[in-house]
């Protein structure tokens, strides 16, 4: 695998700047204007992550979402910030995580990080995990807060486990359900909320202002990555 | 729920129409000197020490003590002067008191009838305008001047009263009885302590006699328990316990010229209210109404107004037979009792008037006829009446004629034989009797006798009749012209009714297509004028609103100049919605009549009416039809208004998707020019001086990027392109990410959050919800002190759960709680705080849009409160066994 970020956007000073504050970071660049010059690059050489403008000239970005997945390449999309119907989309299509215009390079940055460390340890599943005060042993199926064991139901685990094994990333509702209720729940939001908030009840330090399940309106849920601060 | 027991539609509309409306209170007492206006300034003076907002009117102490230490506490708004034949009258200033709009106003003497000049003629007129501008008023009554009451009243006491109110007034009214016994009465009498005027003295001792008393006492208890036994009728037909007309009574009075006519009207009112009926006065317009003298014609709107007053609703039918358009009427408006009236003087020539009494008795079935036997005052012998009306011409035409036949046969006497001739004769007087009516006949079978008789009977040349045969034959003339006169007359009378309604409905027919085809304001109201002015014969204007005032937009020749009386009753007229001016009930010195056009969007336009001096420009016959054609022009007027205002909304629209697709398109361009220029920014960095510059730099680019989300947000709300994904959301999570998104923004603002765990999930669209509280959370820190803590509570309240941003700044400015949420309203503190002055006008659609509301309220210890409130339909309740 070659080191470099593929910047996939129409707009130059868009370019410019990501490319910037990406090689400031000390990883190396390619840039595509269109989907066509996209999938160019990809052929040449596969990158190490694609950011991903979902609004080309020639072809709507989420067509090449599925083209990046086969070759096992994150995806971290850029969007707008009133389109949470397309950052749903693009999630269930594959993409690990967006970012919304406009944003600050920063921010940026910590999530191509955390995107980059999911992909590294996605070979070998983390199985133990600490997240602030909560240590998840999905094996041994044991949660504890602040060391000591805390009981929960089956689905409440099986929620929790869901989060933990793509800590950082944020799974879409109708995923969660998905994999907690199965395909025939996977509407029923409403089972979601009321499981992370018996889930926040049991393991969060203040449950009315949550920081450990962390929720993207309109979106879905993200465990907080334990690798940021 | 069944039918019967849903409140009746006409009660909630008449409680619908109270609403805003003051409420009147009457201290009614049987006599004077019973203590009501005394009573009426103790109930104000308590009110006032209460903390209400009450004046006085107008109030007569008539020099009593007690009376007038009632009076000092209260406030006094100064009486008006009036100049009358030089004296100076004062009167209650009307103007001054709503001017002043105390919350009740005491307005002594109900009855009273005001100077000539005056607004209104009569003091419950003025009472009326009090309670329709919202203001409760107090007011005095004796139990004489109710208007039904009149006869009873003079039946016992001899004593007339001119001065009444009618009944309608006391309707709505809270009623006090104010009783005292007739032997205190006249104890107070006797020490003076009533005011009588000097020379009524004679009169009001005799009316102070202890039946009389006895009697108006008994009146005062019947008549105030009667209202409220109402009251609790329309109160059980408000709330639907009972329909209020339970028994389905209707009552019919029938109206006629006769003088004594408003016995009958308020026998009819009496029965009409005891049975708690509605009452219908039908007036039938027959031919002979065309022959009504001019007191017949004053009579007749005298008796229609009364019932009018008295609360009926009056119809007019024109037809040839009393009896058969009574009987229409009474099957057509479903009367279940007549009232009818007969003279007990004199009957008409063939007893026609008994005829209608037993011809409706043999006609009906079902319908309880009550007959009123009446004295028809003596109007004096009129002379004139016995001879027939008739016109000029005819008279001229059936001498001519006789003449010319005359001639004729005088000439032919060589060539025919005498026998025909006498037949003859009947030629001219059949002719003069059709064509002309009963008096060319009557005139032209005279004529004819006496011609006959001169030259064809012997003695010839000589007015000397000999022989039975001869006078049979000069008598038979008369009786033919008689009867022919009197049966073309009535066909032509029968014709000529038929054609004016025949006409009338073409003239109201072309009026409507006419108005129709107009287009403009103008082109409508010189239609309206020019058609009303040839269907009605009189002079007639049309005014339009002008700025304040209303001036006139459409005229015959000349422009006729207003006089400032005239100008106010037109304006009261478009104010009011109410009819102004001569003939009316209101500003009675104008010339003019004036009426307004009244649409289901307010009074449009005002009508204006002149006849001959002094008359009523719209006499009863044309009534109806004048209504017909108001109604008409009323209806065109709505009509050009609602086009209008389509028109204006069809271009607001494409001024508002040009402006849209114009936002879009600038808001795309701009976004990616400065997404580079506020990712750059922050990437920056600088020290020293530059630092401070690189500051500038990230702070305007957030705030240009805010401001254009602000614009495209508020674009989709306009657009209704918003719509919202309603799902099951935990408000917790809600309140959390906007916390989340809001600290950058806020630069170290504290946030407290309390959230009730217990709040069930609600459907929302988090992302919409999210983003009304970050723009909540957004105005309280551009507003308040950077010190204060901002708070979002999350809790249950009485109609479901509740979001309030709580901030302790300034507070919103008193009064603009609503004004608050437009768009670019900001605070008076804006130019500091530099927003987009959207941000609230986004939170009220956003949320609007979920079907939630939200409010901004001052807090008592100062700060705003910004409430979202989430309806009780909204939320879900989950079962956790589902879930497990």
């Amino acid at each position: 695998m070659s080191g470099h970020i593929l910047i996939v956007d129409d707009e130059m000073p868009i370019r410019r700047l990501l490319r910037v504050a990406i090689e400031r970071s000390g990883y190396a660049t390619v840039e595509a204007d269109c989907g066509a010059a996209a999938l160019d690059a990809l052929r040449r050489s596969v990158p190490k992550l694609v950011l991903l403008d979902l609004g080309l000239p020639d072809r709507d970005g989420l067509e090449l979402i599925g083209t990046f997945r086969e070759k096992l390449v994150p995806i971290i999309v850029l969007t707008a910030r009133e389109a949470s119907s397309e950052k749903v989309a693009a999630l269930d299509l594959g993409a690990d995580d967006y970012v919304t215009k406009p944003f600050d390079s920063e921010e940026l940055m910590a999530r191509i990080r955390s995107c980059l460390r999911r992909a590294d340890q996605s070979h070998g599943h983390l199985r133990k995990l600490t997240v602030g005060p909560v240590a998840i042993d999905l094996d041994a199926h044991g949660v504890w807060k602040n060391g000591a064991e805390v009981k929960l139901t089956p689905k409440e685990f099986m929620l929790l486990a869901v989060l933990a094994s793509h800590p950082g990333k944020v799974l879409t509702h109708t995923h969660l359900l998905r994999e907690v209720w199965g395909p025939a729940h996977s509407d029923h939001v409403e089972y979601l909320r009321v499981t992370v908030r018996s889930l926040r009840k049991k393991l969060e330090e203040d449950p009315s202002a949550p920081r450990l399940i962390q929720n993207e309106p309109g979106v879905g849920y993200r465990l907080r990555d334990p690798g940021r601060a | 729920m069944t039918d019967d027991a849903r409140p009746s539609p006409d009660a909630l509309l008449r409680e619908a129409e109270r609403e805003g409306r003051g409420t009147l209170k009457i201290f009614l007492g049987a006599a004077p000197g019973v203590g009501k206006t005394f009573e009426m300034l103790l109930e104000g003076a308590e009110k006032l020490e209460a903390g209400a907002d009450v004046v006085i009117g107008i109030v007569e102490t008539h020099g009593r003590k007690e009376t007038e230490a009632l009076v000092s506490p209260l406030p006094v708004i100064p009486r008006k002067s009036i100049d009358y034949k030089g004296q100076t009258l004062t009167e209650m200033d009307l103007d001054a008191v709503l001017e002043r709009h105390p919350e009740i106003v005491l307005v002594d003497e109900l009855a009273h009838t005001n100077a000539p000049g005056s607004r209104h003629p009569k003091r419950w007129q003025d009472i009326e305008e009090l309670l329709a501008a919202g203001i409760d008023v107090m007011t005095t009554v004796n139990i004489q001047h109710v208007e039904s009451l009149n006869d009873v009243v003079g039946s016992f006491t001899h004593v007339r009263v001119r001065e009444t109110v009618p009944d309608k007034v006391f309707e709505n009214a809270e009623i006090e009885l104010i009783d005292l016994p007739p032997e205190d009465l006249i104890k107070r009498l006797d020490a003076g302590k009533i005011y009588v005027p000097e020379q009524a003295r004679h009169a009001l001792e005799h009316f102070f006699s202890k039946g009389n008393l006895l009697a108006l006492r008994e009146l005062a208890l019947r008549h105030a328990a009667q209202y409220v036994d109402a009251r609790i009728q329309e109160h059980k037909s408000v709330t639907g316990k009972e329909n209020g007309y339970a028994a389905g009574q209707r009552i019919l009075v029938a109206i006629s010229e006769a003088a004594g006519g408003e016995q009958v009207v308020r026998a009819a009112k009496r029965l009409a209210d005891a049975l708690k009926a509605p009452l219908i006065a039908l007036y039938v317009e027959t031919p002979s109404a065309a022959r009504f003298s001019d007191a017949e014609k004053t009579q007749l709107a005298r008796n229609l107004s009364l019932a009018a007053s008295l609360g009926a609703s009056l119809q007019s039918v024109p037809a040839t037979s009393v009896q058969e358009a009574m009987l229409a009427q009474c099957k057509e408006l479903r009367a279940t009792q007549l009232v009818l009236g007969r003279s007990r003087g004199k009957g008409s020539w063939f007893g026609r008037r008994d005829g209608i009494v037993q011809d409706i008795l043999d006609g009906t079935t079902g319908i309880a006829i009550h007959v009123i036997p009446f004295q028809d005052t003596p109007r004096g012998r009129d002379w004139r009446r016995l001879w027939p009306r008739g016109s000029w011409t005819g008279d001229v035409m059936a001498i001519g004629s006789v003449g010319a036949l005359t001639l004729a046969a005088f000439l032919a006497q060589g060539w025919i034989s005498r026998g025909p001739i006498d037949l003859l004769y009947l030629l001219p007087v059949i002719f003069s009797a059709s064509f002309y009516g009963f008096r060319a006949g009557l005139i032209a079978a005279i004529a004819a006798g006496i011609a006959y008789n001169f030259f064809f009977l012997p003695p010839f040349y000589t007015f000397i009749i000999y022989g039975p045969v001869n006078i049979i034959t000069a008598a038979l003339l008369v009786v033919v012209a008689i009867i022919t006169g009197q049966l073309a007359a009535r066909a032509r009378a029968a014709a000529a009714l038929a054609m004016r309604s025949a006409r009338e409905n073409a003239g109201l027919a072309r009026f409507a297509t006419r108005l129709g085809a107009a287009s403009t304001t103008e082109e409508t109201a010189q239609l309206i004028r020019d058609e009303l002015r040839s269907l009605l014969a009189v002079q007639t204007i049309v005014l339009h609103r002008s700025g304040d005032s209303v001036e006139i937009s459409a005229f015959g020749q000349t422009k006729p100049d207003l006089t400032p009386i005239d100008q106010a009753a037109a304006e009261w007229v478009m104010e009011h919605g109410e009819d102004a001016g001569l003939g009316t009930n209101t500003l009675t010195a104008s010339e003019w009549q004036f009426r307004p056009l009244k649409t289901s969007l307010g009074t449009l336009a005002v009508l204006g009416f002149r006849g001959p001096p002094g008359r009523d420009p719209i006499p009863t016959e044309r009534a109806a039809l004048a209504e017909s054609l108001i109604d008409q022009a009323a209806l065109a007027h709505e009509r050009l208004k609602l086009e209008a205002d389509m028109r204006d909304m069809e271009v607001v629209r494409q001024r508002d998707s040009l402006r849209a697709a114009l936002l879009a398109s600038l808001s795309h361009d701009l976004r990616t020019p400065l997404t580079a220029v506020t990712a750059a920014a922050e990437a920056l960095s600088a020290t020293g001086d530059e630092a401070e510059l690189v500051d500038t730099v990230r702070s305007e680019a957030r705030r240009l990027n805010r401001f254009l989300s602000d614009l495209l947000d508020l674009t989709r709300i306009e657009e209704g392109a918003v719509t919202p994904d309603l799902v099951p959301t935990d408000l917790t999570d809600v309140i959390a990410s906007a916390v989340g998104d809001s600290v950058k923004t806020l630069a170290g603002r504290k946030v407290q959050t309390s959230i009730d765990p217990n709040l069930p999930l609600v459907r929302a669209d988090a992302v919409l919800l999210n983003h009304a509280l970050l723009n909540l959370v957004d105005n309280a820190a551009k507003y308040s002190p950077q010190e204060e803590p901002i708070e979002i509570i999350a809790r249950m309240g009485r109609r479901g759960p509740v979001i309030d941003v709580l901030d302790g700044g300034t507070g919103i400015p008193q009064g603009s709680e609503q004004r608050i949420f437009d768009r670019f309203a900001r605070g008076e503190t804006s130019d500091r705080t530099g927003g987009s002055g959207l941000g609230l006008a986004i939170v009220k659609g956003f949320v609007e849009a979920m079907g939630f509301t939200v409010e901004a309220a001052r807090r008592p210890g100062g700060g705003s409160r910004f409430t979202i409130r989430i309806p009780h339909d909204a939320t879900v309740h989950v079962s956790m066994e589902d879930i497990a």
